[in-house]
């Protein structure tokens, strides 16, 4: 039996959190985070939810609390947005480093200066390089269901999961989210055992300063210098999308919701202009895809889930076959062009499938994004795709540059 | 300690001395105790043992007289900062004590 309610982005992510059966949470309030924050400590205070709500005077704190409790063996949670995030930067890399599965939302917002508290992706793609799991949803059921893939996934690799979504467009706009059955989650999400468990009979120094080289403990066994501890982690997440995708299938199996393990693709099949980007973004070009196919322009969209590990291979498959593609970014590595665009090319290095590829930065600090202008941009690049205009200079959508 | 899987897949160690090697070779200044100005070695018995507080690698014995383990001793000199007795100088290594 379904249970269908009308919820925000926020609600659904808190619900998330809840039927995850979190039991330490530390979150410093920020737009448009705020929401769910205040959803989570209610439901601890009320008692609906066993947990330790721990208040902290910043997110640099938040997230410190949880590298501490989840070394202790306590499942966690955290959320922020934005400038939230950046204080949280030094600890991002900690708790990657630390091989810890905690899951974290960023509900994401532009960053300043100058200051906006509107919606753009510049926060989790600054952090794309520390370690962490990023899956970008595209809606309210996503987020919910997302959240609960990623304490399975994170226990799973041991490394530390964001679960992306966007601020207002999805934090702040009621949708329809079937609830899943508490039982049903706690049989899915099996309870977290910790990498190491400390006992006062047997202590550990945790994290101590490693050196350049492999090296002998006082008891003469051989341990890892610093870069072996780096190799692993990386190797972690380069195993991860084969437990990313298969997560993503026992989900469907058990809840009949499949979000897509990796990407997801819509009108997919025999498309040869595709559209793609992260989020809602993404979910919008659905509605530009539509607009084009009544045009007669063969016109799909795959929504890119998973941003790190970056999916090359697997997007490979996703596009094959296509004659042209085209980016929609909220968010760019200032100086070159949007991070996506960039690695999705390199994707292509060396491949066969040489396919001309337009980015688009768009909607960023909360400027509206209509599926009207993605399907106008997309049939601009598909005219000049077809005259042979393989590569131009990043466009900056509806965006006055004279 | 129980473990899953990979027994190292975060960087630890043991609580043991020297699980870092002789970290006093790192040292550039060494701590030299005058035993005829430290409280505990003239009132033969428990006094101060400010340095043995305050010094931050755990390396010096409260004992009579006070001893310091120039094996791990870094050097840093905060005991002989601290000792209100002024009975601790800091000697740069490869020099005389005296
Ligand atoms: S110099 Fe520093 S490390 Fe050495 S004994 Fe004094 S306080 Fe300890
Ligand atoms: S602090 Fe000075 S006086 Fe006190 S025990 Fe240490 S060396 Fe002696």
């Amino acid at each position: 039996m379904s249970n269908v309610q009308i919820m925000t982005g926020n609600q659904a992510a808190a619900i998330g959190a809840k039927l995850s059966n979190v039991q330490v949470v530390a979150a410093y309030p920020i737009t448009p985070q705020s929401q769910l924050a205040e959803i989570i400590s209610q439901y601890i205070e009320g008692g609906e939810l066993k947990a330790e709500y721990v208040r902290v005077e910043g997110e640099h704190s938040a997230l410190t609390v949880c590298i501490s409790a989840s070394t202790v063996g306590a499942r966690v949670f955290t959320a922020t947005s934005a400038n939230g995030l950046l204080y949280m930067h030094e600890q991002l890399h900690w708790a990657a480093g630390s091989r810890l599965p905690i899951v974290m939302c960023c509900v994401n917002r532009g960053v300043g200066a100058p200051w906006t508290i509107f919606n753009d992706q510049q926060d989790s793609i600054s952090q794309r390089d520390t370690g962490w799991i990023q899956i970008y949803c595209r809606n309210n059921q996503e987020i919910l269901d997302t959240i609960i893939q990623a304490y399975r996934i994170a226990e799973e690799v041991y490394a530390p999961v964001m679960v992306c979504y966007d601020g207002f467009v999805l934090s702040h706009t009621m949708m329809p989210v079937d609830i899943p059955d508490p039982e049903k989650a706690r049989d899915f999400l099996p309870p977290y055992q910790a990498h190491t468990i400390l006992s006062p009979e047997d202590p550990r120094t945790l994290n101590p300063v490693l050196f350049p080289n492999r090296r002998a403990n006082s008891a003469g066994v051989l341990c890892d210098g610093y870069m072996e501890m780096r190799y692993k982690l990386q190797a972690a997440l380069e195993r991860s999308p084969a437990v990313i995708e298969e997560t993503s299938r026992r989900f469907a199996e058990v809840f009949g919701r499949d979000h897509g393990g990796l990407s997801w693709g819509y009108r997919r099949e025999d498309a040869e202009l595709v559209m793609t980007g992260m989020g809602s973004v993404a979910s919008e070009a659905m509605q530009a895809a539509d607009i084009l196919r009544e045009e007669g322009i063969k016109a799909g969209v795959v929504g890119i889930r998973v941003f790190r590990p970056f999916p090359a291979k697997h997007l490979k498959e996703a596009f094959r076959g296509v004659k042209g593609i085209v980016i929609f970014e909220k968010g760019i590595s200032y100086g070159y062009e949007g991070a996506l665009c960039s690695d999705l090319k390199a994707a292509f290095y060396g491949s066969e499938h040489q396919v001309p590829v337009h980015s688009y930065i768009a909607g960023l600090g909360g400027r509206d994004v209509k599926a009207r202008e993605l399907a106008d941009a997309a049939r601009a690049s598909w005219q000049e795709m077809q005259s042979g205009i393989a590569e131009k200079p990043t466009t900056w959508l509806n965006c006055y540059t004279g | 300690m129980t473990t899953k899987k990979d027994d190292s897949i975060s960087a630890m160690c043991t609580v043991a001395i020297g699980e870092a090697g002789e970290t006093g070779d790192w040292r550039s200044l060494r701590p030299v105790i005058n035993h005829a100005k430290c409280i505990p070695s003239i009132k033969k018995k428990s006094a101060c043992f400010l340095c043995w507080l305050y010094c931050p690698e755990g390396v010096i014995k409260a004992a009579i007289p006070v001893e310091i383990d120039l094996d791990y001793c870094k050097g840093c000199g905060v005991c002989a900062e601290e000792c209100p007795a002024k009975a601790i100088t800091m000697v740069r290594e490869g020099e005389d004590d005296e």
